[in-house]
């Protein structure tokens, strides 16, 4: 099991030097000159800029410049915005709660409904109810989720008034952002109603975010049930007279939900991604609007830092999936 | 008692005259409804992309300038001159999204190529030669599939800038290394078939043995994974679109279509139900004849 562990951990280090050596050309292969942007629009006399230039590390050849980023990047130092000129790490960390709370609802949502609706689905093969989720599963993985906003919005926010339009919080509320994860702030702080006003900013996001995982979480738990179904030791337990329920919940599932596991733990890079589109329909004050944002404002080292840290949670929450699949089945680990 | 009887003569007639691979392949295809109900929308909307100027009653760009936000035509306000009403400029927005089309198609064939030729390349390469080769192309692909693929597009389209162009080059890329992943998996299943074996033995070079003898048999999955990138590389433009780092306005690309329309979601339902609709049912096209495919093309699924 140790040298299991081992093994995955030596695999994530080519990628994450990779990832690292593509976040690094990616601001020496945008056109125009680091110190000029940076300058802005006033411009620069040409003592400044090689001044600049050299407190850059700019005038270094390229392969310092690359062990330089990377001995920062080791010491959490991703630089600074040129936008706001605070440090990256800390934008980064401010807004990745508030990140971390939606995905961890749209998955909530995506799991509580997939992964009965698949099973079902799975169970009663062929029936009206196994076409309509196989049907509804495949709408919903071909949904452009950015458009499923839209909708939502117009109709549960605009015309039924049911939940607010965009952002997490009521602006009639203040909370101390402690943790900053607004459900557990709004809960800690004696403010009246403000729980309950964050949980209804949360629904619509949630869904439109979980609507692709739910999709696939729920196809992956039918073809993985229909697989096991059709096991001999299934047949066994039918043989021994176990009734249908016991079969299907104890024996199938437990079985059925190896793939699913991984399934679902794929999906956090799918959910990362998704938070940039569903942020930015509903004004969520997220990484992902963030990275948008800094793209459009050519702030460079905040696109750089932040698909980097996007990256390296991908590559360890794979990680992890990987290893638990590995404790949940023993044969992985010995190939 | 006769069913007995005709069973055996029928399947006697099959054996000594085998279908056409094209036959066979409609047979299984056709067995899946939705798959032939994905086929004739695509149909259609490839028609409708190529008759795209004749078919669209207004220019794509044309403003109309006292039609500003009409709606559809069987609402009160809506004209028959403008079937399913005007945007914030007055423009038609069927014509917008008959242009569009053209646009989407354009979009996931050249991604297609792209992709599947240059990932056909790496993997052939990396399956055949194997050792460094293989190493180095393989990592490659690894890290590129570590990133989700809206966040490298992102990446890629922040180098570049936004515009269709880079948005195309983008996705292309990141489809990139699953082709390249299937082909190299295919060539290590085939290259130890005795088939390849005979050509090598027989005197075929490197190129011939790629080409000619590995390659049209890696092609069934590439085919089914080229169906489903169609499918994806249409949605990931539209959504780069709509992030305003793909097609730039006044471009009629749906989903830069959807761009504004949160400004009028209130007033004008119609200029942010269409588009969303013509992705919607064009990628869910292509997903069902994926799966299609899938069940026609693959062997295993065939049983």
């Amino acid at each position: 099991m140790i040298q299991f562990i081992l093994r995955r951990f030596l695999h994530i280090f080519p990628a994450f030097i990779g990832i690292t050596l593509l976040t690094f050309s990616l601001i020496h292969l945008i056109p125009g000159d680091p110190v000029e942007m940076r300058a802005g629009e006033r411009g620069i006399d040409p003592e400044r800029h090689a001044r600049l230039r050299a407190e850059m590390g700019l005038d270094q050849p390229m392969y310092v410049q690359y062990l330089r980023y990377l001995n920062g990047v080791f010491h959490g130092d991703l630089g600074e915005s040129f936008v706001t000129k605070k440090p990256i790490l800390e934008e980064f960390l401010t807004l990745f709660p508030a990140t971390v709370e939606l995905s961890f609802c749209a998955m909530i949502f995506a799991v509580c409904i997939g992964l009965p609706v698949g099973i079902l689905a799975g169970v009663k093969r062929g029936s009206p109810f196994d076409h309509t989720v196989m049907a509804v599963s495949l709408t919903g993985y071909s949904m452009p989720i950015f458009w499923l906003g839209i909708l939502f919005i117009l109709f549960f926010s605009v015309h039924l008034g049911w939940t607010p339009v965009s952002g997490r919080l009521s602006a009639l509320f203040w909370v101390d952002a402690d943790t900053g994860f607004m459900l557990i702030d709004t809960l800690r702080s004696d403010e009246e109603g403000a729980f309950k006003s964050a949980v209804r900013h949360l629904i619509l996001p949630s869904m439109v975010l979980g609507t692709i995982p739910m999709a696939v979480i729920a196809r992956m738990t039918r073809s993985s049930m229909l697989e096991v179904l059709q096991a001999d030791y299934v047949r066994t337990a039918k043989a021994k007279g176990l009734s249908p329920a016991r079969i299907t919940m104890i024996h199938a599932l437990r079985n059925a939900m190896i793939p699913v596991i991984t399934v679902i733990g794929l999906q956090t890079g799918v959910l990362l991604a998704g938070a940039i589109l569903t942020e930015t329909i509903f004004a969520w004050p997220g990484v992902g609007k963030w990275l948008i944002e800094s793209i459009s404002r050519r702030d460079y080292p905040a696109v750089q830092g932040g698909i980097l840290i996007i990256a390296s949670i991908i590559i360890l929450v794979n990680l992890t999936v990987d290893m638990i699949y590995g404790i949940i089945n023993p044969r992985i680990r010995h190939t | 008692m006769s069913t007995a009887i005709t069973q055996p003569t029928e399947d006697t007639r099959e054996t000594v005259a085998p279908p056409h691979p094209l036959v066979e392949f409609w047979k299984y295809f056709s067995e899946n409804k939705g798959a032939v109900a994905g086929l004739i929308f695509i149909i259609f909307a490839i028609i409708v992309a190529l008759a795209a100027p004749i078919l669209a009653p207004h220019s794509p760009f044309e403003q109309y300038r006292d039609a500003i936000l009409q709606p559809p035509f069987w609402q009160d306000g809506g004209t028959t001159q403008f079937l399913l009403g005007t945007d914030d400029l007055g423009r038609d927005i069927v014509s917008r999204l008959i242009h569009g089309a053209r646009l989407s198609l354009f979009i996931g064939v050249i991604v297609v190529t792209l992709s599947l030729s240059s990932g056909i390349l790496l993997g052939l390469l990396a399956g055949y030669f194997q050792g460094y080769v293989e190493i180095i192309i393989m990592r490659l692909m690894d890290i590129m599939l570590a990133l989700p693929s809206l966040l490298l597009a992102l990446a890629i389209v922040a180098v570049l800038g936004p515009s269709l162009e880079n948005a195309i080059v983008a996705i292309a890329v990141i489809m990139l290394p699953h082709f390249t992943r299937l082909t190299r998996a295919q060539v290590l299943a085939e290259k130890t078939q005795d088939y390849v074996t005979a050509s090598r033995v027989s005197g075929a070079g490197h190129v011939r043995l790629m080409f000619n003898v590995l390659l049209p048999n890696c092609m069934p999955p590439l085919i089914v994974q080229a169906s489903l990138t169609f499918s994806n590389a249409i949605l990931d433009a539209a959504a780069l679109g709509f992030l305003g780092m793909g097609a730039q306005p006044p471009t009629p690309e749906w989903g830069a279509m959807l761009a504004n329309s949160l400004q009028f979601v209130q007033r004008a339902w119609w200029v942010v139900t269409f588009p969303g609709l013509a992705i919607l049912f064009t990628v869910l096209a292509f997903n069902l004849a994926g799966d299609g495919l899938r069940d026609a093309l693959d062997p295993k699924m065939k049983r």
